[in-house]
């Protein structure tokens, strides 16, 4: 890629308090994190490490109380509420553990989504769509429903949603969480496909397997970094998929779906 | 997000819950067809009135017994006994110049005898201009004449319902009846004219009004007397010429104290029109009460579904909704909800207002006004009792919505 070095998110001393009225919540407590274009990092921690806090400031569904968050150049940590939608729409691309599809909605119809609330003309809209479903091998079940869809298809719908406005960043939220050992591999090999062609993606996880398979691992606690390293033995999905044997996918196949 | 996404995506999600989608509709279908039919029923009879007081004839004045005040409220008009045949007499072309016919009026209920029927119906007691004045024609044989009206002679000119009544499938002119016991032959018969607002115009006899004074129920009094004026724009002199005539003969100096009363056919229309839309608004209020009701429902409705897609609003937010995205969703839903009720009940109010006319045997006439009100009414409803529920979607959390269970 061009631009290799361009810082895609700079956080300084970000700080997220909770006020309950008796005591206060230091969720995020003065943390700094910068992440480059084309980076594939994994955020790790326990729970009530602050994870999940630092994840819905990166996707800009919540602002933070302290701190500067520069997102591809803009300051995400003062703009309105109408701006941070517009951002989230162009900027960001959610995965959710939960998928999170329309429900009585088809495949194709979910990935327009986004781009519905960007006004774009419907027959782009179903052109791209299209061509998302079909990078993440869904091509030929776009006019299904997601309740006819495994939990791995359905978490690669949810992955084109993401890509198809073709935001700075992929933010995944315990992508693979759902889902069984074979799926988990096919949607990581996805994200490392994806990261070999240039994204940026975010996983939050607290599993070390999937942690295993990114570049670069951020771990917290106590909201704050407590480790911040290079993975020196990257697993590669593809060869941990060619690897795995038949037997375990069909056994641990049925705990996949629901 | 357009129009047409939005209306399309409010139909995939009603269409998930079809059951309560309907049974919530079915309150906006009720109020709106009740709306449409009742105001149905209301502009029936003002139809029915306005044709009738124009079926009495044109260019017509009314004198009247008695004083009536502005308004509503005036008392012992017709039953004041201050008008006289003389009166009458005395408004003609010469002293009113405006004028062109007079016809007295006096009116009573009798029982009326056949051979071997009897019933009870309206004695009017006028003269041989009756027909012209008020436009009544006659269907069979002839009306009576001037010289009957001065000889008082007891012949009577009768409508059609009478002539059921009393001669049924035969043939009635030439026939001897009574009236309180009094010989009268009949020489005609009039034309159907059909139930007329309240009253029943076939159901009366017309005698020479002398007779009907002096012969049958012993008075010497008019209750109002029918002036056909030259002219549409000679109304208001003959009126002027009518009472300033009637002044002089009541010996009245103070127009306060006027004995009679002059009113033209267009006042009585006004008035007719006064009272039917008040009976219009009454009914159509009423119904408003129900559509009220079902505008409530939807609101209930619309705040469970609200509670129920909590993730789904989250999702569309973190996807880049803004607040303004998801309120419109939601008050299209409401929208889209009540609207497709009113159409159904709008054409369930139109077959109802048939139904009525058809079995009530009641005049309705369904407006296209009607329909657009209560088409827009069943929008404003949408609108204004989905803001509510709307807006709460809007402003929900989107981390807690994302999170909700």
């Amino acid at each position: 890629m061009e631009n290799e070095q361009s810082e895609i998110i700079k956080i300084t001393n970000l700080m997220k308090i909770y006020d309950t009225g008796k005591i206060k919540v230091h969720a995020l407590n003065g943390v700094d994190l910068t992440i480059s274009s084309n980076e594939l990092v994994a955020i790790m921690g326990p729970s009530g490490s602050g994870k999940t806090t630092m994840m819905n400031v990166l996707g800009c569904l919540d602002l933070p109380t302290k701190g500067e968050y520069f997102l591809d150049g803009s300051n995400v940590a003062k703009l309105s509420e109408n701006d941070l939608a517009a951002i989230r729409n162009k900027k960001i691309g959610f995965v959710f553990q939960t998928f999170n599809l329309l429900a009585r909605t088809s495949a194709l119809k979910n990935v327009e989504l986004p781009m519905v609330y960007a006004k774009v003309p419907a027959a782009e809209r179903e052109a791209r769509a299209r061509a998302a479903l079909e990078s993440v091998g869904l091509g030929a079940r776009m006019y299904h429903m997601p309740n006819e869809l495994s939990g791995g298809q359905q978490q690669r719908v949810a992955i084109a949603r993401a890509l198809v406005t073709n935001p700075s960043i992929i933010l995944a939220d315990e992508p693979t969480g759902n889902l069984d050992s074979r799926s988990s591999e096919e949607i990581l090999m996805i994200f490392q496909d994806l990261n070999a062609k240039g994204k940026t993606i975010i996983i939050v996880t607290h599993e070390p397997d999937v942690a295993q398979h990114c570049k670069r691992n951020v771990v917290f606690k106590d909201g704050r970094i407590i480790a911040d390293k290079q993975v020196s033995e990257r697993l590669n999905a593809a060869k941990v998929l060619e690897n795995m044997p038949v037997a375990q996918w069909m056994e641990n196949g049925n705990n996949g779906n629901k | 997000m357009e129009i047409s996404e939005l209306i399309r995506v409010s139909f995939i999600s009603l269409s998930a819950n079809k059951m309560r989608s309907i049974l919530t509709m079915l309150g906006v279908v009720i109020g709106v067809a009740a709306v449409v039919a009742m105001i149905s029923i209301g502009e029936g009879a003002k139809g029915l009135i306005t044709k009738s007081i124009e079926g009495m004839g044109t260019n017509l004045l009314f004198v009247m017994a008695g004083q009536q005040k502005v308004g509503m409220g005036g008392h012992g008009m017709g039953s004041s006994q201050t008008l006289l045949l003389e009166d009458c007499d005395a408004i003609t072309p010469a002293t009113c110049p405006a004028v062109s016919l007079v016809a007295p009026e006096i009116s009573k209920g009798a029982s009326v005898k056949s051979s071997n029927k009897n019933t009870m119906t309206q004695i009017v007691g006028t003269n041989h201009l009756y027909p012209v004045v008020r436009n009544t024609n006659v269907a069979k044989g002839s009306f009576f004449t001037h010289v009957d009206v001065l000889i008082q002679r007891k012949v009577a000119v009768i409508g059609s319902t009478v002539v059921d009544n009393l001669f049924p499938n035969l043939e009635p002119v030439g026939k001897e009846m009574t009236i309180n016991r009094i010989p009268f032959t009949i020489i005609g018969v009039l034309e159907t004219k059909g139930q007329s607002g309240f009253t029943n115009v076939d159901d009366q006899i017309l005698i020479p009004v002398t007779t009907f004074q002096k012969r049958v129920f012993g008075l010497n009094y008019l209750r109002n007397i029918n002036v056909q004026v030259r002219s549409q724009d000679d109304m208001d002199l003959a009126q002027t010429q009518i009472e300033n005539l009637l002044r002089k003969r009541h010996r009245i100096t103070d127009p306060d104290n006027d004995d009679f009363t002059v009113r033209k056919q267009t006042d009585m229309l006004n008035r007719m029109n006064d009272i039917t839309s008040a009976f219009t608004l009454l009914l159509g209020g009423i119904a408003c009460i129900s559509l009220l009701v079902g505008g409530i429902g939807i609101m209930n409705i619309m705040l469970v579904s609200v509670t129920e897609r909590t993730r789904e609003i989250g999702l569309r937010k973190a996807l880049g909704a803004t607040k303004f995205d998801v309120l419109t969703q939601f008050l299209i839903e409401s929208i889209v909800l009540c609207v497709t009720g009113g159409i159904v009940g709008i054409l369930c109010g139109i077959g109802m207002s048939y139904a009525i006319s058809y079995i009530g045997n009641w005049n309705t006439s369904v407006s296209t006004n009607s329909i657009l009100l209560s088409f827009g009414f069943s929008f404003g409803v949408g609108l204004f009792f989905g803001i509510y529920p709307a807006n709460k979607a809007s402003n929900l959390n989107c981390v807690e919505a994302l999170r909700y269970e």
